[in-house]
C-alpha cells in the first residue's frame, strides 16, 4: 500500500462523491452512510455513464444514465445486469482521505 | 307513494336505503333525518381522518349525487325532537313531517363517565367527524392527550393521536387492554406494542377527575397519578340511543326491541343498527348492522325475511398491528386452549375448544388465518380430525404446504372474507368469473373490503388466486421496495407526522434500506419541500444528476446550458453574451430547442460556474431545462405585431414565467400562451394553456405532446391578466400539494378528475386565493437563479476534480 492523501472529509458532501483523475481514468470517491469511504472507477461499464455523479444509497450507487445499480464495495453491477467497476483502496485519518496509490505505482514501473 | 321517514343517516340506514333502492327503486318516497350536518359515511374510517391517514372525502359512501339520484329529501343537520305515533308524524327543528312507515337508526352516543370536569372545553368524544375535527383542532407537537378507555375506539383514537404528534397515555380500568376481546397475553403483547409506539399505557386505571380551569389541563386517576392533557378523549363505551323510542312509548329494553323481522312494538314504526336490541343482545360492530339491513328491506317491501343474530368477529385498525379475536375465550369448566407462540416473531395465537367444536379465537401479530378461523367458529365445524395441526391454520391441513397463498386457496367457499358485510370466498370468486377484474369492480359489485377495509389484502389474494396471471395488484402500489407504504401514504404521513427530513421519513416510516433509493429519495425530497417550503432545506444528494447539477447531462458525461429566454424573447445583448460563452467554452453545438430558446451542448462540468457567472453577467439566469418544475412558457407575437392578435401574449407570457420560475413541481410544467385561437404558441398541448380572445383569456390545462399527444381541456374564462396569474398559480400549487411524483399534470388530473380541480381553483374562490398564497410562500424561498448561488467563488472548487494525480503519478 501507498497511502497518497488526497483531500478532507469534508470535500466530499455526505452521500455523495468527488472525482479523482488518476493514470488510469477517472474514479470516483464516495462518502457513504457513516462517513465510509469507497472508491471505484467513474466509467460505467454499460455506456461509460459518470458514476460520482449517481444516486449513493446504503453501500450502493445508481448510474445517472440508466440507472444501472453497483455495489460500492464490490463494484460488482446489482440485480439482473451484469458487469464490474474496478475497486480502490481508500480510507479516512484524522478527517484526511487517503487513497491507495499502489497501483497507479505498479503500472508505471511496468 | 307511501311516505318512508329515516331519522338517523349512519352505517345502518346507508345499507338499508342501498338494499331498499336496488330491490324496488320506486316503493317509498323517502326522508332521511341525519342529527350530524352531512349524510352517510363510514365511520369506521373516523381513525385515519384522525391520524390524517385519508381524508373525510374518501370515506363518504353516499353523496349529493347519490341522494339525488334516488330522490331522497336529505334532512341533515337537523335532529327528531319527537316521534308521534298517533298522527303518523316526527318533529324536527324545522317542522313536522308525516310517515306511513319510520325506521329509527339513531345508533350509539358515547359513554360520559361522571366525574368532576367532564364538560371542560377540550373533554371530547369518539364518535362523528366533529369529535374527530375537534380533536385534530387541539393538536401539536409537544401537546398532551389522555384517552380514558382501552378498548377498539380508544386505542384507534390514541394512535391517531400519536401520529398527529402528540404526548399520548391510554387510561384503562380493567388489568389489561381490550379485555372484552382479548386474553391476558394477547393484552400484554398488544400493550407493548403500543408502548413500542410512544403511546404510555396505564392498566388499572380509575379516572377520578378531570381538572382544569377554562379547558381541561389534567387528569387525576385514584391512585393520585396525574396526567397533563390539552385533550383528554372519552373512549369508555357506547349505550343504544333511545330517547326518542322512549318518549313515545316502544318498548325499550337496553336498546329498541325488534323482532326478526326488525318490527318494533309498533307495526308501523322499524327500527335497526346499535340503537336496536334483538334477541336480548346489543350489537357495537358493523356487520350484524348489515345482516339487519338486509332484512328490514325486505319487511319494507312486504316479502318475509328474518334476522337470526350474527357472530361477531374484531380486528384492531392501527397500522402495524395485526390483532383478530372473534367468539368466546372466557375460561370455563370442559373447555380445552391450544397456545401457539413465537416471542421472536412477536406472534401470539389461542384457540378455545369446547368438544369437537372451536368456539373462540384470538390471534396476535399474524391474523392471516383469522377468517379461516372464524368460519369454523360460525359453522361449528368439527375440528377433531385437524386438531393437532389446527392452530398452524389452513396451509396445513391435507398436508399441503405452507405458501402464502395456500391460506386462502385452502378456504371453502362458504368461508367469510369480508367480516363487516359478510361476504363470502364463493361470492368472491362468482363476481370475478363474472366480469370483475379490479378491486374497485369487485367492491362495487360484493361489497367485500368496502368498510374497514382490513380484508383488502384477502380480496386481493382471492382475485389473484382467481385470475392467475390476469390480475395486476390494483391500488396500493408501494412507492418502491424500500418501504411498504404508497405515494399518498408517505405524503399524509409526511404531513400529519411533521417529518422534516428524509432521515425522519425513512427513521419513522421504516424503511427496509437504510437511505432509500435512486427512485424514493427524489420523490422524498419533493414531497418535503412541497410540505414545508420554509422549513425543510433541499438535499442536493437526492437529486437525479441534472438537478443537482442544474445543467442536463449528456451521454459523454458533458452537459448543456440552456439559459432562461422569457417568453422566448431576448436582445442583441444577450446573444452576445451567448455567443461569447459558447467560444469562451469552446461550445460544440449550439441549438434552438423545441421551447423557444438556445442550448449550449457539450460543456464540461468543471467549466460550469465560470461560464454561468458570464451568462449572469449579461442578466441571464438557470432556464431549468433539467428540472421537475417549470420548463417555458412558449408564446406568440401577439396584439404587439400580429395583424390578428387579441390581446398582449408575449406579455402575459413573460408576466406567467416571472411567477412561475424555480418552482419544483411533481414532474416538469410547460406553458404556452397564444395570441389568438389560430394558436401558434401551440398552447393547446401544453400542461397549462392560455389562448387570448377579445373578451379575455382562455385558460386550459392537462394536454400532453410527449410519448402522449393530448389536447388540453377548459379549466375556466378570465377576463383579465390577474386572474389568469391567480388560477394558474393555484392551478400550479393544487398540483404540487396533491399530485404524485412523476406524474404530468395530465395524468394527475385523469387521476383527481377536472371537475374536483375546478371547484378548488376556480369555483371556489377562497380556496383560489389560499393556493396561490401557499404557492407564494414556497417561491419566497424558490424564485432564486441557482446558477447565480452555484456560481459563487468559494462554491466553484467543488464542481472541479477532488485532486489530479495524473502528474504525481508519472513522477
Ligand atoms: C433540448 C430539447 C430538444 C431540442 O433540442 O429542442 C429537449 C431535450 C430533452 N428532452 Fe424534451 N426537449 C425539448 C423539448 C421537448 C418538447 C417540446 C416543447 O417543450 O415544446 C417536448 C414535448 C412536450 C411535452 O413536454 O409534453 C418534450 C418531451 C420530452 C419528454 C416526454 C415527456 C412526456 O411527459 O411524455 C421527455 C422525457 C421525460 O421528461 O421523462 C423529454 C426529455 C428530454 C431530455 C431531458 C432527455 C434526457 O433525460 O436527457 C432531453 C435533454 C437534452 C438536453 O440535454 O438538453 N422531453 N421535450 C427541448 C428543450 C426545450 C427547452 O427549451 O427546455
Ligand atoms: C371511530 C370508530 C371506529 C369504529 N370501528 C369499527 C370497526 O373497525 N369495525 C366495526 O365493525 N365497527 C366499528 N365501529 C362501530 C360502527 O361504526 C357502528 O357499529 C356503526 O356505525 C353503527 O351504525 P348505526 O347506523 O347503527 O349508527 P351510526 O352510524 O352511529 O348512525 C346513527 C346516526 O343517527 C344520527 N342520529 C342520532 N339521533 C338522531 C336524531 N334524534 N335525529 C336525527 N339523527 C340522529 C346520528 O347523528 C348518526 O349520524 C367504529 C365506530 C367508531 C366511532
Ligand atoms: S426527442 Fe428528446 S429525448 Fe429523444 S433524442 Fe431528441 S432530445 Fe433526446
Ligand atoms: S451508462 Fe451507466 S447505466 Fe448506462
Amino acid at each position: 500500500m501507498s497511502w497518497i492523501d488526497i483531500g478532507t472529509l469534508d470535500d466530499i458532501p455526505p452521500l455523495g462523491a468527488r472525482v479523482l483523475k488518476t493514470p488510469l481514468g477517472c474514479v470516483a470517491v464516495f462518502r457513504a452512510e457513516g462517513d465510509r469511504l469507497f472508491a471505484i472507477s467513474d466509467r460505467c461499464p454499460h455506456k461509460g455513464g459518470p458514476l460520482s455523479e449517481g444516486i449513493v444509497h446504503g453501500d450502493k450507487v445508481t448510474c445517472p444514465l440508466h440507472n444501472w445499480v453497483f455495489s460500492l464495495e464490490t463494484g460488482e453491477a446489482q440485480g439482473a445486469d451484469v458487469g464490474r467497476v474496478e475497486t480502490f483502496a481508500v480510507k479516512a485519518e484524522g478527517g484526511r482521505i487517503l487513497f491507495d496509490g499502489a497501483r497507479l505505482a505498479q503500472r508505471d514501473a511496468a | 307513494m307511501q311516505k318512508l321517514v329515516v331519522i338517523g343517516a349512519g352505517m345502518a340506514s346507508g345499507r338499508l336505503l342501498e338494499q331498499l333502492f336496488a330491490a324496488n327503486p320506486d316503493a317509498y318516497d323517502v326522508t332521511l333525518f341525519n342529527a350530524e350536518p352531512r349524510g352517510n359515511y363510514n365511520r369506521l374510517m373516523l381513525s385515519p381522518v384522525l391520524s390524517g391517514e385519508k381524508s373525510f372525502a374518501e370515506i363518504i359512501t353516499h353523496d349529493e349525487d347519490w341522494y339525488a339520484a334516488h330522490k331522497v329529501n336529505c334532512r341533515f343537520g337537523e335532529a327528531i325532537v319527537k316521534i308521534d305515533r298517533d298522527r303518523k308524524v316526527v318533529v324536527g327543528a324545522k317542522g313536522e313531517v308525516p310517515y306511513d312507515k319510520l325506521v329509527i337508526a339513531t345508533g350509539s352516543a358515547p359513554f360520559i363517565i361522571p366525574v368532576p370536569g367532564r364538560d371542560l372545553p377540550g373533554v371530547v368524544t369518539f364518535r362523528d367527524l366533529d369529535d374527530v375535527e375537534k380533536m385534530r383542532g387541539a393538536c401539536g407537537q409537544g401537546k398532551s392527550a389522555v384517552v380514558i378507555g382501552g378498548g377498539l375506539l380508544g386505542l384507534e383514537a390514541a394512535a391517531g393521536l400519536r401520529l398527529q404528534g402528540m404526548d399520548v397515555t391510554v387510561i384503562h380500568l380493567a388489568g389489561h387492554l381490550m379485555e372484552r376481546q382479548l386474553d391476558p397475553a394477547a393484552g400484554y403483547l398488544l400493550g407493548r406494542a403500543m408502548e413500542a409506539r410512544g403511546i404510555r399505557v396505564h392498566t388499572q386505571g380509575s379516572t377520578k377527575a378531570i381538572l382544569g380551569h377554562a379547558r381541561c389541563e389534567a387528569v387525576l386517576l385514584a391512585d393520585e397519578t396525574t396526567y397533563p392533557a390539552d385533550l383528554v378523549v372519552l373512549a369508555v363505551g357506547i349505550r343504544p340511543e333511545v330517547r326518542l323510542a322512549n318518549d313515545c312509548g316502544l318498548e325499550v329494553a337496553r336498546g329498541i326491541v325488534v323482532d326478526d323481522a326488525m318490527h318494533t312494538s309498533d307495526p308501523d314504526v322499524f327500527a335497526l343498527g346499535e340503537c336496536v336490541e334483538h334477541r336480548k343482545t346489543c350489537y357495537g360492530l358493523v356487520a350484524p348492522l348489515y345482516d339487519m339491513a338486509k332484512v328490514l328491506a325486505k319487511t319494507l317491501l312486504g316479502e318475509a325475511g328474518a334476522y337470526e343474530g350474527s357472530e361477531v368477529s374484531t380486528k384492531l385498525k392501527v397500522t402495524g398491528v395485526d390483532l383478530f379475536s372473534a367468539g368466546d375465550f372466557a375460561d370455563k369448566e370442559g373447555r380445552e386452549d391450544i397456545v401457539f407462540r413465537d416471542p421472536g416473531r412477536g406472534v401470539y395465537k389461542r384457540l378455545v375448544l369446547e368438544g369437537d367444536r372451536l368456539i373462540g379465537a384470538v390471534l396476535y401479530g399474524d391474523t392471516a388465518d383469522g377468517a379461516w378461523f372464524f368460519s369454523l367458529i360460525k359453522d361449528a365445524t368439527d375440528v377433531s380430525e385437524m386438531r393437532e395441526t389446527l392452530i398452524f391454520g389452513p396451509a396445513y391441513q391435507g398436508g399441503a404446504k405452507a405458501d402464502p397463498m395456500a391460506a386462502v386457496a385452502a378456504l371453502p367457499p362458504e368461508a367469510e372474507i369480508c367480516g363487516c358485510n359478510g361476504v363470502c370466498k364463493g361470492r368472491i370468486v362468482e363476481a370475478i368469473e363474472g366480469g370483475a377484474t379490479t378491486l374497485d369492480q369487485v367492491r362495487a359489485e360484493t361489497k367485500a373490503s368496502s368498510s374497514c377495509g382490513t380484508c383488502t389484502g384477502l380480496v386481493e389474494q382471492v382475485m389473484a388466486l382467481t385470475l392467475g396471471d390476469g390480475f395486476k395488484m390494483p391500488t396500493a402500489q408501494p412507492m418502491c421496495k424500500c418501504t411498504d407504504l404508497t405515494h399518498e401514504d408517505v405524503r399524509r404521513l409526511i404531513k400529519s407526522q411533521g417529518l422534516k427530513s428524509i432521515p425522519a421519513v425513512t427513521q419513522e416510516l421504516a424503511w427496509k434500506t437504510p437511505n432509500g433509493c435512486h427512485s424514493c429519495r427524489p420523490a422524498l425530497n419533493f414531497y418535503l419541500l412541497a410540505e414545508w417550503p420554509l422549513d425543510y432545506r433541499d438535499d442536493r444528494q437526492s437529486r437525479f444528476v441534472n438537478e443537482r447539477n442544474h445543467a442536463n447531462i449528456q451521454k459523454d458525461g458533458t452537459y448543456s446550458v440552456v439559459p432562461r429566454m422569457w417568453g422566448g424573447v431576448t436582445t442583441p445583448a444577450e446573444l452576445r453574451a451567448i455567443a461569447d460563452a459558447a467560444e469562451k467554452y469552446d461550445v460544440p453545438m449550439v441549438k434552438v430547442t423545441g421551447g423557444q430558446r438556445i442550448d449550449l451542448l457539450g460543456v464540461k462540468k468543471e467549466d460550469l460556474p465560470a461560464m454561468w457567472a458570464d451568462l449572469n453577467a449579461a442578466g441571464l439566469v438557470s432556464g431549468h431545462a433539467y428540472s421537475k418544475g417549470l420548463r417555458t412558457v412558449k408564446t406568440c407575437v401577439g396584439s404587439q405585431f400580429c395583424r390578428f392578435g387579441t390581446q398582449d401574449s408575449t406579455g402575459l407570457g413573460i408576466k406567467l414565467e416571472q411567477l412561475l420560475w424555480g418552482s419544483w413541481t411533481p414532474h416538469k410544467v410547460k406553458l404556452g400562451v397564444s395570441g389568438c385561437p389560430r394558436n401558434c404558441a401551440e398552447a393547446t398541448c401544453k400542461d397549462v394553456g392560455v389562448i387570448c380572445v377579445d373578451s379575455g383569456y382562455q385558460i386550459s390545462v392537462a394536454g400532453a405532446a410527449g410519448m402522449e399527444v393530448k389536447e388540453t381541456e377548459a379549466l375556466a374564462a378570465a377576463p383579465t391578466e390577474e386572474e389568469v396569474l391567480e388560477i394558474t398559480a393555484a392551478f400550479v400549487q393544487l398540483y404540487r400539494e396533491t399530485a404524485k411524483y412523476l406524474d404530468r399534470p395530465y395524468k394527475w388530473v385523469a387521476k383527481v378528475g377536472l371537475d374536483w380541480v375546478k371547484a378548488q381553483v376556480v369555483d371556489d374562490l377562497e380556496s383560489r386565493k389560499a393556493l396561490a398564497a401557499r404557492f407564494e410562500i414556497s417561491q419566497s424561498v424558490y424564485r432564486k437563479d441557482p446558477w447565480a448561488e452555484h456560481a459563487a467563488a468559494d462554491e466553484r472548487p467543488r464542481w472541479a476534480p477532488l485532486a489530479d494525480l495524473t502528474l504525481e503519478a508519472a513522477e
